[in-house]
């Protein structure tokens, strides 16, 4: 894993103490409100309905359990004793005190921590592949390129103040685990067909109000040009992104509305003069930070669990992902306990987590998008010995990728923005499909709810999604379907009018059932969905 | 000439040893139409590219920030930077403390903010980051560069 160097702590250490200056102004009256704002948020404060958030950073998803525990000690110490994992690989806590804040980043910068970047208009945290490292199916670990990017964007002093805010994952499979053509730049490590690495990428994708998959600019970006190619896509937004409609600010829009084409010409013209400048950082940068990805030592060891326990057996099938050493599995710890809060882990919850890390995963964990926790690298013999304690901690819920593990956004019951509830619904959901059993019969069904159309529970990318809408002042749900985040991503459709609460949940099982009726062999309910059409899903929905 | 009213005694931080200019300065169309004029003033929406053939007789560009929040012309000055230009560029309209730093690491060296700011709090900003992670208008060694010396 990353560890800072002195360079990397001064830089995070400066920015706490900025920080305190920053409040101190604030409080000194030397700074309005409106000016505050966009400092704040630079360092990831939001206020919302009933406190201030803080929303931390987890560059790429990746900490050790030093961090983990650290996350653990501020929820109790400051927050009410929880934390909460978002789609965004990273953690908010939702109930803090303006005071408290240069405090709690004091802590964080100790682990090497930090909430720089977590909002604003300026470039996000950098979201990765949750099994990078570790998934047999990757060219190479994604994480020395996105740690590259995380410095380049960190403080980059010409765009701090973008049109809007400005997201980018990294990955280097093709299976593709973190979204990333739903990110303002998508960028798939690959190798040319002269057998070199280097970088495609992707621009323009988003969710939110209007949701656009990225199209492919560039196929191929050499390694030594990345960081200057970057910076030429964010240059042509900075100057062109629209200023005069939020709405309409994001990359997205200037590159549907200038077209790919005319966009790409004008980053390949940008790109060209700044190879002249020579912004690329020296490529042996590259060189120091790869090691500290290197695979940690895996032994051989057995190759498969004794079966004889069907709940241990269970959560094996569903929470353990194949691994590139064959005596290894990543095993997803799930934040889904059926009726729970979607993401949400307690502070004793979150120092077990890091316990298990430490004695079961070289020291490692991962948040995933899916708002759940990964021990990217566990023993397959060690297996029963973690389940154990996971399942006395309710850490045990076998329930990945299935109509449980629902993503949801914070909704009305935190966000100032929301039209409608989500947690409840994806409680109740959960708690719906748990009671009548078919949780196991739907297989992989990724279901997705956002409490207004500013999309931060992805419910575009969900096999189904739901989206609450506000009708006449009550709470109202839409349901779409047929999206996917992953490698074949698609925007999901609407069925049709919308629902009340119970309505949904009644309409979220309908659509389970004509899947169940119509799949063929092997089918996932998205692939059924793909094959026949909306039709049957609305004759069932409103006829 | 359009003389949009500015004058060098509202410049409240200068980072150069020359002489300020004492005119007043133009609009980026008037710039380009007269061939005597010697300060330009660029809004955010104008592109700082159509100034690069007049740069020799251009002793001052002002960038204007009617709000902080746009941040166009950090653009603009990386680029008049890297261009060559190396007269006085100055940003003038709401520029407060906490942009400062960003905006010398872009390439202005004058400050003329619409509200006076508090000195001690302005040479605390600009002194705040020792280093740096990636190249810009400054000199700047980058941490990678120091990194691999
Ligand atoms: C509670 C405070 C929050 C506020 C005020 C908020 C605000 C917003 C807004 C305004 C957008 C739309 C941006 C646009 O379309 O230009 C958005 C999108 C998004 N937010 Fe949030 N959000 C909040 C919480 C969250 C949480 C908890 C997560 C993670 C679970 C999250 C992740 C996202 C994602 C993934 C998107 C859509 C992707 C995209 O940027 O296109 N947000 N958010
Ligand atoms: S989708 Fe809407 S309701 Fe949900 S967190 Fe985002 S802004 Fe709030």
């Amino acid at each position: 894993m990353y560890q800072y160097d002195q360079y990397d702590q001064a830089m995070v250490d400066a920015r706490v103490e900025e920080f305190r200056d920053q409040a101190q102004r604030r409080l000194d009256g030397k700074l309005t409100e409106d000016q505050f704002k966009p400092l704040r948020l630079m360092n990831g404060l939001y206020l919302q309905l009933h406190a201030y958030m803080l929303r931390v950073a987890i560059p790429y998803g990746t900490l050790n359990s030093r961090q983990m525990t650290a996350l653990g000690d501020i929820a109790d110490k400051y927050d009410r004793g929880y934390g909460h994992f978002t789609t965004r690989q990273n953690l908010q806590y939702n109930w803090i005190k303006l005071e408290d804040a240069a405090d709690i980043l004091a802590d964080l910068s100790k682990v090497e921590m930090h909430a720089i970047q977590t909002s604003g208009n300026c470039i996000r945290n950098i979201s990765s592949d949750h099994f990078a490292g570790a998934a047999h199916d990757e060219l190479i670990d994604p994480r020395p390129y996105a740690e590259l990017l995380r410095q380049w964007s960190s403080f980059h002093p010409e765009f701090t103040y973008l049109p809007r805010k400005f997201k980018i994952a990294v990955i280097a499979a093709e299976t593709d685990r973190a979204a990333m053509r739903l990110h303002d730049i998508g960028i798939q490590i690959v190798k040319n067909d002269a057998g070199e690495i280097g970088a495609s990428f992707y621009v323009g994708g988003g969710m939110g109000r209007t949701p656009m998959i990225a199209p492919q600019i560039r196929e191929f970006v050499p390694l030594d040009q990345l960081v200057t190619y970057a910076e030429a896509c964010l240059r042509v937004y900075n100057r062109y992104g629209r200023r005069d409609n939020k709405y309409k600010a994001r990359i997205k829009i200037l590159v549907h509305e200038m077209g790919a084409e005319e966009y790409t010409r004008q980053v390949e013209e940008e790109f060209a003069h700044l190879l002249e400048q020579g912004v690329e950082p020296p490529l042996a940068e590259l060189e120091r930070i790869k090691p500290f990805f290197a695979d940690p030592a895996f032994e051989d060891g057995p190759k498969s669990v004794d079966r004889s326990d069907p709940d241990f057996a269970l959560w094996v099938d569903r929470n353990t992902v194949r691994h590139k050493h064959d005596s290894y599995v990543s095993a997803v710890i799930s934040l889904k306990p059926v009726g729970g809060i979607p993401g949400d882990a307690t502070g004793d919850q979150m120092r077990l987590m890091a316990k298990l890390a430490k004695q079961y995963s070289f020291d490692e964990l991962r948040v995933m998008h899916t708002q759940n926790i990964v021990l990217p690298h566990v023993k397959i013999a060690d297996l029963h010995a973690l389940w154990t304690e996971l399942e006395a901690a309710d850490l045990g819920a076998p329930n990945l990728d299935t109509i449980e593990d629902i993503i949801a956004c914070p909704g009305l019951d935190y966000c100032a923005l929301a039209n409608a509830r989500s947690i409840p619904l994806a409680q109740r959901i959960s708690e719906n499909f748990a009671k009548n059993g078919r949780t196991e019969e739907l297989g992989q069904l990724k279901l997705k709810i956002s409490g207004c159309i500013n999309a931060c529970g992805h419910h575009h990318a969900g096999h189904i999604g739901i989206l609450g809408v506000d009708k006449k002042g009550t709470e109202n749900y839409q349901l779409s379907l047929g999206g996917s985040e992953a490698e074949d991503v698609s925007l999901a459709k609407i069925t049709g009018p919308g629902f009340d609460e119970d309505g949904v949940i009644k309409a979220v099982e309908t659509v389970t059932d004509v899947y169940l009726e119509a799949r063929e062999d092997g089918e996932r309910f998205l692939d059924t969905y793909r094959r026949i059409g909306m039709t049957p899903f609305k004759e069932a929905l409103y006829d | 000439m359009t003389d949009l009213g500015t004058s060098p005694d509202e410049v409240q931080f200068r980072f150069r040893d020359d002489e300020p200019a004492d005119h007043g300065t133009v609009t980026v169309d008037a710039c380009c139409d007269q061939t005597n004029a010697t300060a330009v003033r660029i809004e955010p929406g104008d592109d700082a590219r159509v100034l690069l053939p007049f740069l020799d007789r251009l002793a001052l560009v002002e960038v204007n920030f009617p709000s902080f929040g746009d941040g166009r012309g950090y653009s603009a000055a990386r680029i008049l930077r890297e261009a060559g230009y190396d007269g006085e560029l100055r940003a003038v309209g709401d520029v407060l403390i906490d942009q400062l730093s960003h905006m010398r690491r872009c390439g202005f060296d004058a400050f003329a903010p619409d509200k006076p700011l508090d000195e001690g709090d302005a040479r605390r900003a600009l002194e705040g980051f020792g280093n740096v992670y990636q190249s810009a208008a400054d000199a700047r060694k980058t941490i990678q560069e120091l990194r691999h010396e």
